[in-house]
């Protein structure tokens, strides 16, 4: 009862043990506020990688894939129908996007993806990944006429505080092709004119384009005296009759937004093309050896996953297209090949028990199936290694305050030792007087992990208010959304994770309080009651 | 320790020697000491400073060992006893009282008083025990005039309260008996004279037995006996 007593008492009257003990405070406030960000950025990128990948993907080695999707479909379902909640197939292959920015033409590589628009919003988040509510919907690889969203709709609080983040996409869909159309007739029209002379007075270059806007509408049919003059119309006079850009698009596609875009200082996203823009691509055909194809496309609506290493690579357009254009359709019978087939599984479903099932029944030699989490083993597996090294990094903070409380503990046994001898004389035992200071030890760990918590908890709620602080004090952006693609600092609390902190912190102060109690419990008495 | 006096002593110390080793050579601060003390009984050990006469109580306080002889109480000895025995008596059998008194800072009196209780009794058995404990310290206390002061710290208190607090602190246990180490050292005239007066009243009204070491020939006169301690040796008086 008395070692009780006397903590109680020791913590109340030493003060100078409770500032041992800040380290452990801000050291467990330092790992509760590091593991919830971590947490955070981990869990935000595991489910965008599981929203763009289906739960497994069923894919074939060979680059001209696999003929006729549906009996591999059904054979799929019969190996594990009950497991299985949507499938569909797709085709992918590598690929160059060309687009001209300002005269210069611009290439990428990419992966060139050909989805069934009605299937493949069942077996991935893809549709919330789009730019316009009705693609959200329904994807449609027909351009819209406009109402492209002019903020992230992922982001919450969508417009945000400073208006739209992405002002160009106002104009974006056909108001912007014809847009383009009509200044690019103008351009043409006015290099004519040049060649014809230079005496007709020009009209101011806004009424221009209106006129020619008009001229172009879509209810407005019969060509214009200024497209009738069109020196290069003249040259190839079959061109307007075969594709009016006007009114007409190629196939649509669907590029990954950060092909398309940059993301400036201020947070605002900056296009170099639009929906509405037409764009080349170069892609293998199938067959041995495959040959490039070049075919030109029009973008329909940009694709977000927040996933930098998707959407600076991945271009979506109808799968029936690009089985069309790379030769994957046999001619005779009509069936098509494709390259994989993404399958999502019924919520609760044994993801690596499908797929070993799967993996029985399709030779590994001819198929490969992977679950999403096999795709990106080694990036989810960098994670793990980050945080396991940054919590052993952390962890060695609270030990160094262990060894603090190590040296105040020492002096504490020192100015005690008269008491020590005092207890000792009225029947202590030397158990009861390391049990003290082990209790000491012991109370100021709680005490000290407790405060960490509390301010942890603090600051991982309150982050991002911290961080608007921090940036409004120091003048610098600390949280670029530019860099991470998130608006807001992600964090997740994981209560295991806490009691294993505060366990870890409490048994450090113990393990440093032992070496003093040891030593408290080894003076001998007639010496301690001498000492001043 | 066949003894055929009639009452057998309560503590007996036989053939006690103790050497410190200090530098290169050994200092024999007691050399072979012999004495005891029958129930009921007051002895003083006298002797200059430095003649060993704190040490042998803290022998026969079991908070130092002899290197040769022993310690009996009631007949048994018990300087060889395990450590948890010795501690549980010096926590039951006997009470100390000290020149500095060796109250407990952070406590209060009434909590100093209650410690050799607290240090007894676990945490179940304290709360049981607790109301009578308390009652039995309050008492004490009020026996010695400290009614008024039970929640004061020590450093509030003056040294004749302070010693008050010790030997009420010594009596709680009703231990068997009272080893007092120069109580009234550090006290000027009046208070030592109170202090001594209330130390022999527990000998002659309750009968305990007390071993008083001093230097002054004074105190040790109000003894039934003295021993005089002389170069580690007991010299009879």
């Amino acid at each position: 009862m008395y070692k009780l007593l006397l903590c109680w008492r020791y913590l109340r009257t030493r003060w100078i043990a409770l500032a041992s003990v800040i380290s452990v405070t801000l050291g467990v406030a330092t790992m509760i506020v590091v593991n919830a960000v971590m947490a955070g950025f981990s869990h935000e990128m595991q489910t965008r990688i599981h929203g763009i990948l289906s739960d497994i993907v069923f894919e074939s080695h060979s680059l001209s894939g696999f003929q006729d999707p549906k009996w591999h479909m059904d054979e799929i379902r019969r190996a594990a129908g009950d497991d299985i909640a949507g499938m569909t197939p797709t085709v992918a292959v590598p690929a160059m996007l060309s687009f001209q920015v300002r005269g210069q033409w611009l290439t990428r590589q990419v992966m060139f993806i050909g989805i069934d628009e009605s299937t493949h919003s069942l077996v991935s988040d893809f549709g919330s990944y789009l730019q316009h509510p009705g693609n959200r919907r329904q994807l449609s690889f027909s351009l819209r006429e406009g109402g492209y969203d002019t903020f992230d709709s992922q982001a919450e609080g969508g417009a945000g505080e400073n208006g739209p983040t992405r002002p160009a996409l106002e104009a974006a869909g056909w108001t912007h092709r014809r847009m383009r159309v009509a200044r690019e007739k103008l351009w043409r029209e006015k290099v004519g004119a040049r060649a014809d002379s230079a005496a007709q007075p020009s009209r101011p270059i806004d009424q221009q384009v209106d006129a020619v806007l008009s001229a172009t509408s879509p209810e407005d049919s019969p060509p214009t005296e200024a497209a009738r003059r069109d020196p290069f119309r003249a040259a190839r006079p079959e061109e307007g009759e075969t594709m009016d850009p006007a009114k007409e698009q190629f196939t649509g596609i669907v590029p990954g937004i950060g092909l398309a875009s940059f993301r400036d200082s201020d947070g605002v996203d900056r296009f170099l093309v639009l929906p509405g823009d037409d764009v080349k691509i170069t892609f293998p055909t199938a067959g041995t050896p495959p040959k490039a194809v070049t075919d030109t496309f029009t973008i329909v609506d940009f694709y977000e996953s927040k996933m930098s290493e998707y959407d600076s690579n991945f271009v979506f357009v109808p799968i029936a297209s690009l089985q069309r254009m790379r030769g994957m359709i046999d001619p005779q019978t009509g069936i098509p090949s494709v390259n994989s087939i993404q399958v999502r599984l019924k919520p609760g479903a044994n993801l690596e028990g499908v797929r070993d099932r799967l993996r029985k029944v399709f030779p590994a030699e001819m198929y490969a199936v992977s679950t999403w989490r096999d795709k990106q083993g080694p990036l989810l597996s960098a994670v793990d290694m980050e945080m396991a090294v940054l919590n052993i990094l952390l962890f060695l903070i609270i030990a160094v305050a262990g060894f603090g409380i190590l040296a105040i503990f020492f002096m504490i046994v020192v100015e005690k030792t008269r008491d020590i001898g005092i207890l000792k004389s009225l029947g202590a035992g030397s158990a009861g007087i390391a049990g003290i200071f082990l209790g000491y030890g012991l109370f100021l760990g709680l005490v000290g992990a407790g405060a960490g918590l509390a301010i942890g908890l603090a600051i991982t709620w309150n982050i991002n208010s911290i961080r608007a602080a921090v940036e409004w004090f120091t003048g610098q952006r600390v949280f670029d959304p530019s860099i991470y693609y998130f608006f807001k600092i992600p964090t997740i609390v994981h209560p295991a994770t806490i009691c294993w902190i505060i366990v870890g912190a409490v048994a450090i102060a113990v393990a440093a309080s032992v070496l003093p109690a040891l030593r408290a419990a080894r003076l001998r008495p007639v010496e301690a009651l001498r000492h001043d | 320790m066949t003894d055929s006096a009639a009452p057998s002593p309560l503590l007996t110390v036989q053939g006690i020697r103790k050497n410190y080793s200090s530098g290169g050579g050994t200092l024999e601060v007691l050399r072979g000491i012999d004495f005891q003390l029958e129930p009921g009984g007051f002895v003083a050990i006298v002797g200059q400073s430095g003649s060993g006469k704190s040490t042998l109580l803290h022998i026969m306080g079991l908070l130092d060992a002899p290197d040769e002889g022993e310690v009996c109480l009631d007949g048994e000895r018990i300087d060889n006893l395990p450590a948890i025995r010795r501690d549980r008596l010096r926590n039951t059998a006997i009470g100390m009282v000290f020149q500095a008194y060796h109250l407990l800072p952070e406590l209060t009196a009434l909590e100093n008083v209650l410690a050799p209780l607290l240090i007894r009794h676990g945490v179940m058995e304290w709360l049981r025990r607790s109301a009578a404990a308390h009652e039995q310290a309050r008492l004490l206390l009020d026996r010695f005039g400290l009614g008024e002061r039970l929640r004061h710290k020590p450093r509030q208190l003056s040294g004749g309260e302070m010693q008050r607090v010790a030997i009420a602190r010594a009596l709680v246990t009703q231990p068997r008996v009272l080893l007092a180490d120069e109580p009234t050292g550090n006290l000027d005239e009046a208070s030592g004279a109170g202090i001594l007066d209330a130390i022999c009243e527990l000998n002659r009204r309750d009968g305990l037995s007390i071993v008083l070491v001093t230097h002054d020939a004074a105190i040790a006169s109000r003894a039934d006996r003295i021993v005089r301690l002389t170069a580690g040796r007991v010299e009879l008086v």
